[in-house]
């Protein structure tokens, strides 16, 4: 047992404040002294840890000491073998993930409601998708998990799969039978890797769905900065005990910076402390109160916040209590509607809005009494606005047709023609409606009737479109003669 | 020995009181509780360091938040008070024979406790029998009312801390829905004189003409308040609050006052040029 109550970095950050030494060194605002306006803004005492890697500090690109310990402790508060420090943001984390267990042509099992840099990083590495149906709850309409049988006959099909991905969980709080899915995949000799950017309070929480390291898992991103209270961008990357760690390091070190911030690193050092002395008294609260919100949403009538419920042994074969996700369409608005209404009249800033669902973002942070503001928005919202449910279309699952390898596709030589002449061509670019970040359209799908109609949709309700060339999503770029 | 509470109106800007002794201190699951003994002001009770009233000037404000009401609408039967806990606005309620239900619904139940120990001149009707205490949030309260009251007098602390859910606009757009059609809202409206407190008025301003057609302000001078100019908020579905007075009506109730009376009260509509214009910049807005 390691002593959790350290925080070596954040020590060693607070030695150096006392040993005046003397910067002949990075960063050149030198302890802000150089740059008023911006120590004017953040304070001091922040400016004054915005430090280069020195022998005191050790290097994030080879650790042996004050990180090195900190990754140590990290490790042993998430039960993993090893952890990183990651200042990119966890999607630094997916991409060394999976760079870590393909190549190029090798291919990788995945739910489609993937996040983006998922499939970014198929394109850096050249890895072909294999895609899970994550089937669809359509009184939600939302993308659920993997289902085990799907995952089976993905395996039976290419059983030459090097790595099989999993979200633990979804944005909406939905996680897959990640333990039987480890166990099946480990039996073929794949590798299993979780996207856990939105499940860092499994590790320290009571009640809550198993953590990937618990199940077992190879790899896992966590968004250490999500529910875990870090600064944003800072992340850490799990290994388990049959993954090489020192190649893990490598893949890191080819995209990660050589300028690693102390502040983000001082921030996981910190909050992972935090979280290993007080995460379930904490996550405890959150728990409650994302319990007494979503009870009181159901009160007023029409919103549909849905929890356990919906847990059907398989697609959804768990659910985080903590999300607060809630169903707008029956008072004939559409979850981004709602969540323009919150944040436009009510001051209220809500983490998304899809076509049927609103997530209000439920963490340690969180006031009971700023809960029953949002409460009482939802009440007034209804009252002013419910009509009725007709004319809404619904989210369904559109099952990509994946043709050429995205990274394939991607570098093709393209040509842009207008969205309604797309039909049957393949993408070479993404099409995202975000948030939630999930491809409508991925480099090297063929678009379809469907997927044109859907495009269209969610842009006349306002969702933020994101990915291709042409920010105003009106052309797209397809690949040049096929 | 030199002792003296002190309260920052701005950055810039202090007032201070000589405090003879302090009498309680508490902290409770929302605040901290303080009441203090002084020469000029008599006992006064703070929030978390924040003046909320003293002996000295408290009727101004009590009178003012609920006389002016009363005196428009021809008969308030159902009355609901949020915040108040200190029992001022229901002392000057109590006075009226017509009203058949008080409901308050105070967050913290300690400030009542303690408002009645050390200011049994303000905290002196809790025991009327009209009376129903709810320890509640009150956006939690109003938002499960549908056409209940007759008047809703919202006595909130300042739009920080426990009082803030009251400054926002799903709060009005409850209690316009909790009155009855020709139901009126007053509420504690800040100051319009420093810069802070000018913003904090013209949001709840903004907030409140959203949900109500006829909206006005009213000033009385509070000298214990930040600049000593203090505002109120009048709003209501139906009455106009200087034409739909009823002066000879309010005035053969024969109720005694030291600050309002029914001159003053069409005269308290009658606002400055600079807080006219911070008004109807955020109404031109709208």
């Amino acid at each position: 047992m390691q002593d959790q109550s350290r925080a070596p970095i954040y020590e060693a950050l607070e030695n150096l404040k006392y040993m005046r030494i003397v910067p002949f060194d990075v960063p050149g605002h030198k302890r802000g002294k150089g740059n008023p306006d911006l120590t004017e803004f953040l304070g001091q005492k922040c400016m004054s840890v915005d430090v280069n890697a020195m022998k005191i500090l050790d290097n994030l690109c080879h650790p042996v000491s004050v990180i090195k310990e900190a990754e140590e402790l990290a490790a042993e508060a998430f039960g993993a073998a090893h952890a990183f420090l990651m200042v990119g943001g966890t999607t630094s984390a997916i991409q060394a993930m999976i760079l870590s267990v393909c190549k190029k042509g090798d291919k990788i099992i995945l739910p489609r409601n993937v996040h983006k840099s998922v499939i970014n990083a198929l394109i850096l590495c050249g890895a072909i998708p294999v895609y899970v149906n994550p089937h669809t709850n359509h009184r939600i309409g939302i993308a659920l998990g993997m289902s085990l049988e799907g995952v089976k006959e993905a395996i039976e099909q290419y059983p030459d799969a090097k790595a099989v991905l999993v979200n633990n969980p979804t944005y909406y709080g939905i996680c897959s039978n990640i333990k039987e899915i480890t166990n099946l995949a480990h039996k073929h000799g794949i590798k299993v890797l979780a996207d856990e950017a939105h499940g860092t309070h499994f590790y320290f929480g009571e009640n809550f769905p198993i953590s990937a390291m618990a199940a077992g898992a190879d790899m896992a991103a966590v968004s250490m900065h999500k529910s875990g209270g870090s600064l944003t961008q800072s992340s850490f990357l799990l290994t388990g005990k049959n993954v090489n760690a020192n190649y893990v390091r490598q893949i890191i070190n080819l995209m990660q910076t050589t300028s690693g911030s102390y502040l983000l690193m001082a921030s996981l050092d910190l909050s992972r402390r935090y979280l290993a002395l007080h995460g379930k008294e904490v996550f405890g609260n959150v728990a409650k109160l994302a319990q007494y919100a979503r009870e009181e949403i159901n009160k007023i009538g029409d919103y549909y916040a849905y929890s356990r419920e919906i847990v059907n042994g398989d697609t959804v074969y768990d659910f985080d209590i903590t999300k607060l996700s809630i169903n707008t369409l029956d008072i004939g608005l559409a979850g981004i509607e709602v969540y323009d209404i919150l944040r436009d009249e009510y001051d209220i800033q809500t983490e998304f809005g899809d076509i049927g669902n609103i997530l209000a973002y439920i963490s340690m942070g969180d006031r009971k009494s700023d809960t029953e503001r949002l409460i009482s928005a939802l009440a007034e919202i209804r009252r002013r606005y419910k009509k009725s449910r007709v004319g809404m279309l619904e989210y369904e699952y559109i099952s990509p047709l994946v043709v050429y390898a995205p990274q394939e596709a991607f570098y093709a030589e393209k040509e842009s023609v207008p969205i309604a002449e797309s039909k049957d061509r393949i993408c070479a670019e993404f099409v995202m409606s975000y948030p939630p970040g999930i491809p409508i359209l991925a480099p090297g799908e063929q678009i379809t009737d469907k997927i044109i109609e859907y495009i269209e949709y969610a842009k006349e309700k306002g969702c933020l479109m994101t990915g291709p060339e042409d920010m105003e999503l009106k052309r797209l770029n397809v690949m040049k003669g096929v | 020995m030199e002792f003296w509470y002190s309260e920052n109106h701005t950055d810039n800007v202090k007032f201070s009181i000589r405090v003879d002794k302090q009498l309680f201190s508490g902290k409770s699951e929302f605040q901290r509780i303080d009441i203090f003994e002084s020469e000029e002001y008599g006992r006064f009770l703070t929030l978390d360091g924040y003046m909320m009233l003293t002996e000295k000037d408290e009727f101004v404000y009590h009178e003012m938040i609920t006389h002016v009401p009363m005196a428009v609408h021809p008969c308030v039967k159902d009355v609901l008070v949020i915040g108040g806990g200190d029992g001022g606005v229901l002392r000057e309620l109590v006075k009226y024979d017509t009203i058949e239900r008080i409901d308050l619904v105070e967050i913290d139940k300690m400030v009542i406790d303690v408002c009645k120990e050390y200011l049994p001149s303000v905290a002196c009707c809790f025991d009327d029998e009209r009376l129903t205490v709810y320890y509640e949030d009150g956006l939690k309260y109003i938002r499960r009312c549908a056409n209940m009251y007759d008047l809703i007098i919202v006595d909130s602390t300042d739009p920080f801390g426990p009082g803030e859910g009251l400054f926002t606009r799903e709060f009005y757009g409850s209690c316009s829905n909790a009155l009855r059609e020709d139901g009126i809202m007053v509420n504690q409206h800040e100051s319009a004189f420093y810069k802070n407190d000018a913003i904090a008025m013209q949001r709840a301003h903004k907030r409140i003409i959203e949900s109500f057609p006829i909206s006005r302000v009213y000033q009385a001078h509070i000298p214990s308040y930040p600049s000593g100019l203090w505002l109120f908020g009048f709003s209501s579905l139906k009455y106009h609050p200087v034409r739909d007075m009823n002066a000879k009506k309010w005035n053969s109730l024969g109720i005694k006052t030291k600050y309002y009376n029914t001159n003053l009260h069409r005269g308290a509509f009658y606002l400055p040029n600079y807080i006219e214009e911070l008004l109807e910049n955020v109404e031109q807005a709208i």
